[in-house]
């Protein structure tokens, strides 16, 4: 599994690197950034998905590695 | 001191700024979904049941004070409007019963909030440093020192006003501090707020008036920043450039004015409704006194279920809009309260439910607007919950009758008498 955000339209709100700060880090402007490849490791995909159910731009995609 | 000629102060002229004014119109609501008043008592006391009526019957309902206006209530339909920078312009966000010159647009009067596009990304990048996570857990260890004196001045008191004797001087503190003003200034800014969110329906002499008593006491503060440079945002302000110059001296106050009005009736009223909501539900409050790690969750849903801040949008020319006949400067009053309410949005969404798992509410707005100061308006809402349930952990409404409301856009408790213990 991976995440992505779309800095299209991202806005900064915070709410991943809040919930899931192993996965999610933030830009000098205070904007998500995924960390390393966004390859989400064994037991943080829970993490994964809170992040998702709460970005208020719904800017975070979560997909199945092929 | 280098001269810097762009604060030169100048006697106020008198005149009434350019604009269009509209009849000032007062007095009980004949249907909200034709005559709405944000400004009205029944609102201020209790905006959800009307809110949750229009958006069933409505849902975008209409009134012809301030000159005209709407109020979607579903959260799509705010959603939509927030995203829509083309249509909906920032130019005044206060609706009221002035409208400031179409071309104030796209500065407008308190960049960025005030900025359309193309402008707005440039005054917003100018703020968003200051304003990260990062930058502003720098000011945690003084806010929680803050709050632990002002419940040490509770000493001996059995009712506290939590409203007046504590939520209010937090962000005031703090956005004092930020900008580098004197932290015994801070009664002053409360009337300043007050009179820039609360004095919609005055007078225009006297509304105009107010607001140079803010904009002189700014200045007095940029020339005490010019004889004093110090590392706060009024000094960052002064030097910023844009475009390779230097801000223009209204760019400077009004991001200052924007900074404290915006910072500090907003986050009063988050601390305040999420104190009363505990005040009166014991199972919530005993819950977050036992499981202190649940309090980022359940600041997220008092966020959603009594989000403080409505905005406004003015309409940038004739159109058809999901079914209603939008005229140009026609007024949108963009509740995030009520999108935040909307049961196709949310499970339960009239209820409080403090773990709430999947929580997209919009109470720091949606889009390029986004709230510069939500991780500030975060931290200082956790630390004085934090603070107040570890020091107080048994309290209740004093006398449920006395809980005042604040009127308008800014929603919170402005009398809020706590029973400790």
């Amino acid at each position: 599994m991976k995440v992505q955000i779309d800095p299209g339209r991202c806005q900064g709100h915070g709410r991943c690197y809040d919930l899931a700060p192993g996965l999610f880090g933030d830009d000098e402007e205070g904007y998500g950034q995924v960390l390393g490849d966004g390859v989400v490791p064994p037991g943080r995909a829970d993490e994964a998905r809170r992040a998702v159910a709460n970005c208020p731009e719904r800017a975070i995609g979560l997909f199945e590695e092929t | 001191m280098a001269v810097d000629n762009r604060f030169v102060y100048t006697e106020p002229s008198g005149e009434e700024p350019e604009g269009v004014r509209s009849e000032i119109i007062t007095g009980p609501v004949s249907d909200w979904a034709t005559d709405f008043s944000h400004l009205e008592p029944e609102w201020s006391a209790d905006p959800y049941p009307i809110q949750d009526d229009l958006r069933r019957r409505c849902p975008i309902a209409r009134t012809e004070r301030f000159g005209g206006g709407w109020l979607p209530t579903r959260y799509e339909d705010v959603a939509a409007i927030a995203y829509d920078t083309e249509r909906f312009s920032s130019r005044s966000i206060i609706m009221g019963n002035f409208r400031p010159p179409r071309d104030i647009a796209p500065v407008g009067g308190s960049p960025p909030i005030s900025s359309d596009p193309p402008f707005h990304q440039h005054a917003r990048k100018l703020l968003l440093p200051a304003f990260t996570k990062t930058a502003v857990s720098r000011q945690e260890p003084a806010t929680r020192a803050f709050c632990h004196s002002l419940i040490d001045a509770f000493e001996g008191r059995d009712v506290v006003d939590a409203a007046t004797d504590y939520a209010q001087h937090i962000p005031i503190r703090v956005i004092a501090d930020m900008l580098g003003f004197p932290q015994q200034d801070g009664p002053r800014f409360r009337e300043f707020v007050e009179n820039v969110l609360e004095g919609i329906n005055l007078p225009p002499e006297e509304r105009i008036e107010r607001m140079e008593k803010l904009f002189d006491y700014l200045l007095g503060q940029v020339h005490d920043h010019l004889t004093r440079p110090r590392d706060d945002l009024t000094s960052y302000l002064i030097d910023a450039e844009l475009f390779g110059r230097e801000l223009e001296p209204d760019i400077v106050t009004g991001a200052m004015a924007l900074l404290l009005i915006a910072g500090i009736d907003t986050t009063w009223s988050a601390i305040g409704a999420s104190l009363w909501h505990l005040a009166r539900t014991p199972a919530d409050r005993e819950r977050l006194v036992a499981e202190p790690g649940l309090l980022p969750v359940a600041i997220e849903e008092f966020l959603r279920a009594y989000a403080p801040v409505t905005m406004a949008r003015l309409v940038k020319e004739d159109m058809r809009w999901r079914g209603v006949e939008m005229k140009a400067d026609d007024w949108v009053l963009l509740s995030f309260p009520a999108a935040n309410r909307d049961p196709a949005q949310f499970d339960r969404a009239g209820e409080v439910v403090i773990d709430r798992e999947v929580n997209r509410h919009a109470a720091f707005g949606l889009g390029i607007h986004r709230c510069v100061g939500s991780h500030l308006a975060r931290m200082e809402l956790r630390v004085a919950l934090e603070v107040w349930l570890a020091r107080i952990p048994a309290f209740t409404l004093a006398e449920p009758s006395a809980v005042t409301w604040s009127a308008g856009q800014i929603r919170g408790p402005r009398a809020l008498p706590i029973r400790i213990g």
